[in-house]
């Protein structure tokens, strides 16, 4: 233990210290206000409006009054009483200026000396000698930050492994729509769109797919390899945008494209829903589909490609699962 | 009983109740020793510095009106029947998130102006952490030795920006469930971890059942507890370095000048507390705010139409919107791009604002300590680079309405988006040099930014016009006031402290201190 400090003052004698009464003196001291009485007028007012906007807010909350009136009592009371208060500080009390002393920051280097030579005197007392100990500790605590960690990270969630890659349409899922009814041929008029699911996931976030009518009859192809994907003038693609997954909802008829209304990507249907406008970077997947002997649209299989945005495991843009 | 003792009991019946209980606490906490520079605290008195205060007092006012909410605000998505008392919604399905916000905004007593206070109050308090910031940014603030405040105060943006998202997407609306979808592709978008993020954060994938309770505790307790840490370290950061204050009426860098905390500053800062209060009120009397039940429960496969987040995440939106669909494709890999101006663009936006005070004292070689603040015009380089960065922002904050503005303009959406495009890049390119150029003349203006005394126009008796300067207003004066020092006084601390000096016993080492 250093015994040879000196203390900076010795106990008894006298420092400086900062803080002291503030005697009426100077002009310092003298309301801001020009016309005092005048600026006690406006401060009772306003404490006076706000007095009766409090009691008035008590009594609309008594009487159960809408949100207008409890708000408007409420929000006058409160900025009445908030005015008169910042008025009477800003007019009627000492208008300073005042001055106060400031300290720099920047320690000169004996300060920083004094300081580090306690702390690693003191220190090495602690630990000379104790090396194995200290070493210790600091494995013991090594490992408690990294297994401290492990809850936080495997306990919240399960990894996303293949959910990412695979919906819940199957070969011969029927198209279903939100109500539960299985889509049949007759179903749409040309022009006309419905959002269908698979029977075993209806209202599903992943497997939402749009269903829209071109023509009458005939198959509807948009991509080579896809001759057979678009029965009867069908056409399905997946509802989620392949920019940053909202639904894409809008279907403007006369141009035959889909609108994505967050950030406005527009996807030709007749071209494989390749976007036309906006930020999206891909095509919306395409569901092939097939009519079964009754005369009702089900998938051929799932989407070939993973839907909606992109993921860095996901592979490059034109990924088809074979 | 010792006389000391006896005489403070004797001098104790003579003090009114008042005086006796503080007495009592004193005796306690000994505040009339420790606390009494607190009292002669100075706050400078340039109305610049009320824009932190703004941020303080609608941060209290979320945490009251927070509390009220949480006591009728159901964290669940569990599906329930709605049965409550707004008409179009009896007999659907909704979660009971999204019931219980409606319950509050309609059954709960006084619970829709607390909502829509509550609303309004984190649209304040993140604007005026912006503007406070942008203050702080263009006077200097944040030189030595204030880095530190300054990264403290760029960790509360952040973080309020967060909580704000979280909150709006609390009520299981629409809007916000769309938002949510969004944010969630956001997460999945980061290379390497996006998707073990985005499944750890929500529980899997969205929607899930985990997302609204997560969120809850996380909106209402963990990061309002972090903002309130930072909040305290920031004062406090601010009590030991004393404030900046602007040169002029005798201010230099080793004072300040103002007013004292007991009473002016005391009455004008609680008043304004009020006032924020008030006008938080008034709003959320006067002007709707997110009437989630006017936009519905959230589905999966449901949108609205012109979906527009809070303004304080309008400049991402705008960023999803201007950027090109460009992605990066590497063999059995991918960056989306979303990655791009959702992940990249705030990670460099923050990163320069943290860096922002190391980087400017590297530039210009200062790495001296400033209490002394800058006029903005008096560092055209900084003025202009701040000026042109923020302009970049506003222009992406304007993108994020593109669909609005073709509507009105009816022009068509391409050309307005390509109009963003271009503007992103050419209006900071313009705003810098003119910037520059406006500093310069200002420097060059005598008398500029000094008030200008009002002339009076007085009629004489014959009927005679004359002009005549007016009164000068207190506290504006041109030539440098008198200050009065707070009186510093020659107090013997160490001897009240220690009133018998005892020899040290035999085996103690007594560690040397001054009591300040
Ligand atoms: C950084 C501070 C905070 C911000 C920026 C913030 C922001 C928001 C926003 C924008 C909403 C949506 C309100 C709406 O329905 O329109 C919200 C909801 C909510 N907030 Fe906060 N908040 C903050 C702190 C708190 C605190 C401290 C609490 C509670 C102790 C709280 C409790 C709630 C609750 C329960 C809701 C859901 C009820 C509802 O949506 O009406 N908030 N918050
Ligand atoms: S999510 Fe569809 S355009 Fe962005």
């Amino acid at each position: 233990m250093p015994e040879d400090r000196e203390p900076t003052a010795a106990p008894g004698q006298a420092v400086r210290h900062e803080g002291a009464r503030l005697p009426a003196r100077g002009p310092q001291f003298e309301v801001a206000a020009r016309n005092p009485r005048r600026a006690e007028g406006v401060v009772a007012v306003a404490f006076g409006a706000s007095l009766l906007s409090f009691a008035a807010f008590g009594g609309a909350y008594w009487t159960n009054a809408d949100n207008f009136v409890l708000g408007l009592t409420l929000g006058v009371a409160l900025a009445a009483f908030g005015f008169a208060l910042t008025y009477w500080g800003k007019y009627l009390m000492p208008r300073g200026p005042f001055e106060e002393s400031r300290p720099m920051m920047a320690t000169t280097r004996a300060e920083r000396e004094e300081m580090v030579a306690d702390f690693a005197l003191r220190g090495k007392v602690a630990v000379e000698r104790r090396g194995f100990l200290a070493k210790l500790m600091a494995a013991a605590g090594a490992v408690l930050g990294i297994v401290v960690a492990f809850p936080l990270i495997r306990s919240l969630g399960p990894k996303p492994d293949q959910s990412l890659y695979h919906t819940k349409w199957r070969k011969g899922s029927r198209l279903t729509t939100i109500d539960g009814q299985f889509v049949h041929v007759d179903d749409l008029d040309v022009g006309g769109i419905v959002t269908v699911f698979p029977p075993d996931d209806i209202g599903g976030a992943f497997s939402q797919t749009i269903l829209l009518r071109i023509t009458q009859t005939g198959n509807v192809v948009t991509e080579p390899g896809r001759e057979t994907w678009g029965p009867d003038g069908y056409l399905a693609y997946s509802k989620v945008c392949t920019h940053a997954g909202c639904p894409v909802g809008l279907y403007e008829k006369l141009t035959q494209q889909l609108l994505c209304p967050c950030h406005q990507s527009l996807f030709n249907v007749l071209d494989g829903a390749f976007p036309v406008f906006g930020p999206a970077p891909r095509p919306l997947p395409q569901l092939p589909l097939y009519v079964d002997g009754e005369g009702y649209l089900r998938a051929q299989s799932d989407y070939l490609e993973p839907i909606g945005p992109g993921f860095w495991y996901r592979g490059g843009s034109n990924v088809m699962y074979k | 009983m010792s006389a000391a003792q006896a005489d403070g009991r004797a001098a104790r019946r003579e003090e009114s109740a008042v005086e006796r209980l503080y007495g009592w606490v004193d005796d306690r906490f000994a505040i009339s020793r420790g606390g009494r520079h607190l009292l002669d605290k100075i706050f400078p008195d340039h109305w610049s510095f009320m824009l932190g205060e703004i941020a303080l007092y609608s941060f209290i006012v979320l945490l009251v009106t927070g509390v009220f909410l949480t006591l009728y605000f159901v964290p669940s998505e569990h599906d329930i029947v709605y049965n409550g008392v707004y008409g179009p919604l009896r007999g659907q399905t909704v979660s009971e998130a999204y019931a219980s916000t409606v319950n509050l905004s309609f059954s709960v007593r006084d619970g829709l102006l607390m909502r829509q206070m509550h609303h309004w109050a984190a649209n304040i308090f993140v604007g005026s952490i912006v503007v406070h910031m942008l203050r702080v940014f263009f006077t200097g603030g944040f030189r030595r030795p204030r880095e530190i405040n300054w990264m403290i105060g760029a960790t509360m943006l952040i973080l309020a920006i967060f909580n704000g998202f979280l909150g709006y997407s609390l009520p299981d609306d629409l809007i916000s469930g769309t938002g949510i979808r969004i944010a969630y592709s956001i997460l999945e978008s980061i290379p390497f971890v996006g998707t073990y993020l985005a499944y750890f954060l929500f529980g899997g994938s969205y929607p899930g059942t985990a997302i609204i309770p997560r969120f809850f505790i996380i909106h209402v307790l963990i990061l309002p507890l972090v903002i309130l840490g930072l909040l305290a370290a920031h004062l406090g950061i601010l009590v030991r370095h004393r404030h900046s204050q602007f040169p002029g009426r005798g201010a230099r860098e080793d004072n300040v000048v103002g007013s004292p905390l007991w009473p002016a500053f005391a009455a004008k800062t609680g008043g304004f507390f009020f006032l924020i209060a008030g006008v938080t009120a008034l709003l959320g009397a006067l002007v709707q705010i997110n009437p989630i039940w006017l936009y519905g429960q959230y589905y999966p496969y449901k949108v609205s139409y012109a979906v527009q987040p809070d303004w304080y995440m309008g400049w991402l939106d705008g960023a999803l919107r201007v950027m090109p669909s460009w992605e990066i494709n590497l063999p059995g890999h991918m960056v989306p791009t979303i990655f791009f101006p959702a992940v990249l663009l705030p990670g460099i936006t923050f990163g320069l604002i943290y860096a922002w005070p190391l980087i400017e004292a590297k530039l210009t070689g200062d790495y001296a300590e400033h209490h002394l603040l800058d006029r903005p015009r008096d560092k055209p380089l900084r003025t202009a680079i701040g000026a042109a960065t923020f302009s970049f922002y506003f222009v992406l904050f304007g993108a994020s309405a593109t669909d609005v503005l073709a509507n009105y303009l009816t022009v068509s959406l391409n050309v307005v988006l390509w109009a963003f495009r271009i503007a992103c890049i050419v209006v900071p390119i313009v705003v810098f040099p003119v910037t520059y150029k406006i500093c310069r003349e200002i420097q060059e203006t005598p008398g500029a930014g000094s008030r200008k005394r009002p002339n009076i126009v007085v009629r004489s008796a014959e009927g005679g016009y004359e002009v005549v300067p007016s009164e000068e207003y207190p506290g504006y004066v041109e030539r440098e006031p008198d200050l009065e020092p707070v009186p510093v006084e020659e107090v013997d601390v160490v001897g009240a402290m220690q009133p018998e000096q005892e020899e040290t016993p035999e085996g103690i080492y007594r560690i040397p201190r001054v009591f300040r």
